[in-house]
């Protein structure tokens, strides 16, 4: 656990007036507030720290404290005792795992700020307490394609809390659905945050997928490319056969209609599966076969 | 209005006593048309699908003292912001095919 420099995370001197904290506070949460940045991760713990410094260094008797121990916070506890033995009088503070501090949980204050006030860091400062909305929190779900072709349920634990969720049909790789009032508890009785959840989804070794669109390349032998026939192809929903035109040419794309990925939030609506043919030279042939295509070629 | 609609619809007066706002900054928000209201024999009400938006503006213009004219400029920049990642995710998937 390191010290923690509050003055220089606000950007202020340590002599800075209660005006100075104030505005740069200010000033500094409005470069990273999560409403500012939404999504964005670094800006959220770059606002946890500032109103970690901001909960310190506004409060008088936590900004007192952190000045005497500062750097010697690990010895605070023993040094105040001893302090308090001396002087034969109360301190005049209250800290450690035993603060009185009451309000709020400060689950997400850095360890140090814990060990210097407490677990429970709330504002013994009188007055209207500044409600603060609970952090947002930012998730990622992996899945595979195939799991993302029909609605499903799943549970998910975040932060220790299981949360069941359900993933409609159809979502895309990166996007971001939120659920409201599962982030962070609230400050002084301000709502709980969000929990946003960015899906990633994998594509599959068949298929690609653009959309609801879903693209694939299917092997087929010289002769039914010439001569027609039929192929099998894989869909998502099963494996279906294709007739194939005779003279078919390489790289041939059909579209098989409603075989690709289920439409979000649309249903029974489907995107299209596009096959593109690959066209596979003979390899290993026999005399005969050369023979054949020689005569096919006009060379015998 | 039937009842189904007035499930969704939140009282502005119980929003403003929560969040210790005027009811005017509510009106302005309107006035600025940042918020929908709806008028329902004589008092406004906020729609349940508007307070995410509404409780955003509030937390900008409580926490970060914010005014109105800030919010507005925030909130379209913001949207701006949100097309564009939109757009990238949607172009990032298209060159992965």
């Amino acid at each position: 656990m390191a010290f923690i420099d509050y003055y220089q995370t606000l950007g202020v001197p340590k002599n800075a007036s209660e005006k100075d904290i104030k505005n740069a506070y200010r000033k500094q949460a409005r470069k990273y507030h999560p409403d500012l940045n939404p999504n964005d991760a670094e800006a959220n713990k770059k606002f946890q720290q500032l109103n970690e410094a901001n909960e310190v260094l506004s409060d008088p008797e936590k900004r007192k404290k952190y000045d005497k121990y500062g750097e010697n916070w690990q010895h605070g506890e023993e040094y105040e005792k001893y302090s308090r033995q001396q002087q034969g009088r109360q301190a005049e503070y209250t800290g450690g795992q035993a603060s009185s501090f009451g309000g709020f949980g400060s689950e997400d204050f850095s360890d140090f700020f814990q060990s210097m006030f407490g677990q429970a860091g709330g504002s013994t400062r009188g007055g209207r307490q500044t409600k603060f909305r609970g952090q947002d929190f930012n998730a990622e779900l992996r899945l595979q394609l195939k799991e993302v072709a029909e609605t499903h349920k799943q549970t998910l634990t975040v932060n220790g809390k299981n949360i069941r969720i359900t993933i409609p049909a159809g979502i895309e790789n990166g996007q971001t659905i939120k659920i409201t009032g599962h982030g962070g508890p609230g400050v002084n009785g301000g709502p709980a945050g969000d929990l946003f959840i960015t899906f990633l989804v994998e594509d599959d070794s068949r298929f690609k997928r653009n959309g609801s669109d879903l693209y694939a390349n299917v092997k087929l032998d010289l002769y039914t490319a010439v001569l027609g026939g039929e192929v099998t192809v894989d869909t998502l929903s099963g494996k279906v056969k294709i007739k194939v035109k005779p003279e078919t040419q390489n790289g041939t794309r059909v579209k098989l209609k409603g075989k690709g990925m289920p439409v979000y939030k649309k249903e029974n609506e489907f995107g299209d599966l596009y096959v593109t043919y690959d066209i596979q030279v003979p390899v290993n042939m026999t005399e005969k076969q050369k023979q054949l295509f020689k005569e096919l070629a006009g060379r015998s | 209005m039937n009842q189904n609609d007035m499930e969704n619809l939140i009282a502005a007066a119980d929003i403003c006593t929560y969040h210790e706002v005027e009811l005017t900054f509510i009106s302005l928000l309107n006035e600025a048309g940042l918020l929908e209201l709806r008028v329902v024999n004589e008092s406004a009400y906020v729609p349940e699908s508007e307070l995410y938006r509404l409780e955003k503006m509030i937390r900008m213009h409580h926490e970060l003292e914010i005014n109105i004219a800030g919010i507005e400029a925030i909130t379209h920049l913001l949207e701006r912001v949100e097309q564009l990642q939109e757009e990238l995710r949607i172009l990032r998937n298209r060159i992965a095919v």
